[in-house]
């Protein structure tokens, strides 16, 4: 009898614990003013219907075009970006975890950001680093001049990646990139990267 | 030769290229993850094409969104035609943005900027 009752108890426990961290999730949602979160794996489908759900969310708050198409523009690349990162991965057998990615978009006032988190190989975070931090420094007629040149003069992988995504990203959204790694062990790091869109 | 139509996707523009009249159409959006594999026969079309073009070809680019992955393929695409207009063809571009799309006009200046080709940017409306 006795044993029952610790029985139910550490059930009621459980219950109680996990209602309180899917609230726990749906606050830190809420506070950060999500209108859009997504976390698994990135399908060319999936791409898709974000793209749509979030343009649909646009026209009904009858958001300012040019807003609109900043917004777009930017999610596609940075969709793009986690599409082909988790593609590449195929080649080196990953865990199906770190297959996936996250993704949320948030409106706070009048301005959106977009923020991605995936994992990534440890060994490429020196050169993506290199790459942020370099268009971070750019000015705006940098960042055209830049992209101007990578698009003429650079080539382009097999996937169709032409290397010109960030670039694009931190062109259109005006402001600078904000990312960060962690390392999960020797081999992986966990990547993220918010974009502003400022009206 | 036959005319490439193509109809427009959530990912990709609606293609009208017509060699009775030589007029090259590109309209809507391009945003596919390969855009390699979207592309290809594009700039097939435009090597059987420059075999005997008509006397003018125009190029119309009315694109609402395109992705990085496209603006490089949008780019060999200009190139091709950039050395068909040495041939027996004179190529013009038109490049069309919506109001205050400055981003589009930028695009377009860019290309405008790399590639040898007339470029007339076209402001309207609505694309």
């Amino acid at each position: 009898m006795k044993l029952n009752i610790h029985i139910i108890i550490l059930y009621i426990c459980q219950a109680h614990n996990q209602v309180d961290q899917v609230y726990d999730i749906y606050k830190k949602l809420e506070e950060r003013n999500v209108l859009l979160s997504f976390k698994g794996m990135i399908t060319s489908e999936l791409l898709t219907t974000i793209l749509q759900i979030m343009e649909s969310k646009m026209d009904h708050i009858d958001e300012n075009p040019k807003v609109k198409k900043k917004v777009f523009n930017i999610l596609v690349e940075c969709l793009q970006n986690l599409y082909h990162h988790i593609d590449q991965d195929d080649t080196i057998h990953v865990a199906a975890q770190e297959k996936s990615a996250l993704l949320m978009i948030a409106k706070i006032g009048d301005s959106y950001q977009i923020t991605t988190g995936n994992y990534m190989r440890a060994s490429d975070v020196p050169i993506l680093k290199e790459k942020l931090d370099l268009v971070n420094g750019m000015d705006k007629d940098e960042l055209k001049a830049y992209y101007k040149l990578v698009l003429a003069e650079g080539n382009m992988s097999a996937k169709g990646t032409a290397g010109l995504g960030m670039i694009d990203i931190a062109r259109k959204s005006g402001e600078k990139l904000e990312y960060g790694f962690i390392d999960i062990n020797e081999k992986t790091s966990f990547f993220s990267l918010t974009v502003k869109i400022a009206e | 030769m036959e005319n490439l139509n193509l109809e427009g996707s959530a990912k990709t523009p609606t293609v009208k290229f017509d060699s009775t009249n030589g007029v090259l159409e590109l309209k809507g959006r391009s945003i596919p993850e390969n855009s390699i594999e979207f592309y290809k026969p594009l700039n097939d079309w435009i090597d059987a094409y420059a075999a005997s073009p008509q006397p003018n070809t125009i190029v119309e680019i009315k694109l609402e969104y395109f992705n990085t992955s496209s603006s490089k393929c949008i780019l060999d695409l200009f190139k091709q035609l950039e050395k068909l207009n040495s041939g027996n063809t004179e190529v013009k571009v038109n490049w069309y943005f919506e109001e205050d799309d400055e981003d589009m006009e930028e695009a377009g200046e860019d290309y405008q900027a790399i590639i040898d080709l007339p470029f007339k940017m076209i402001e309207v409306e609505e694309i």
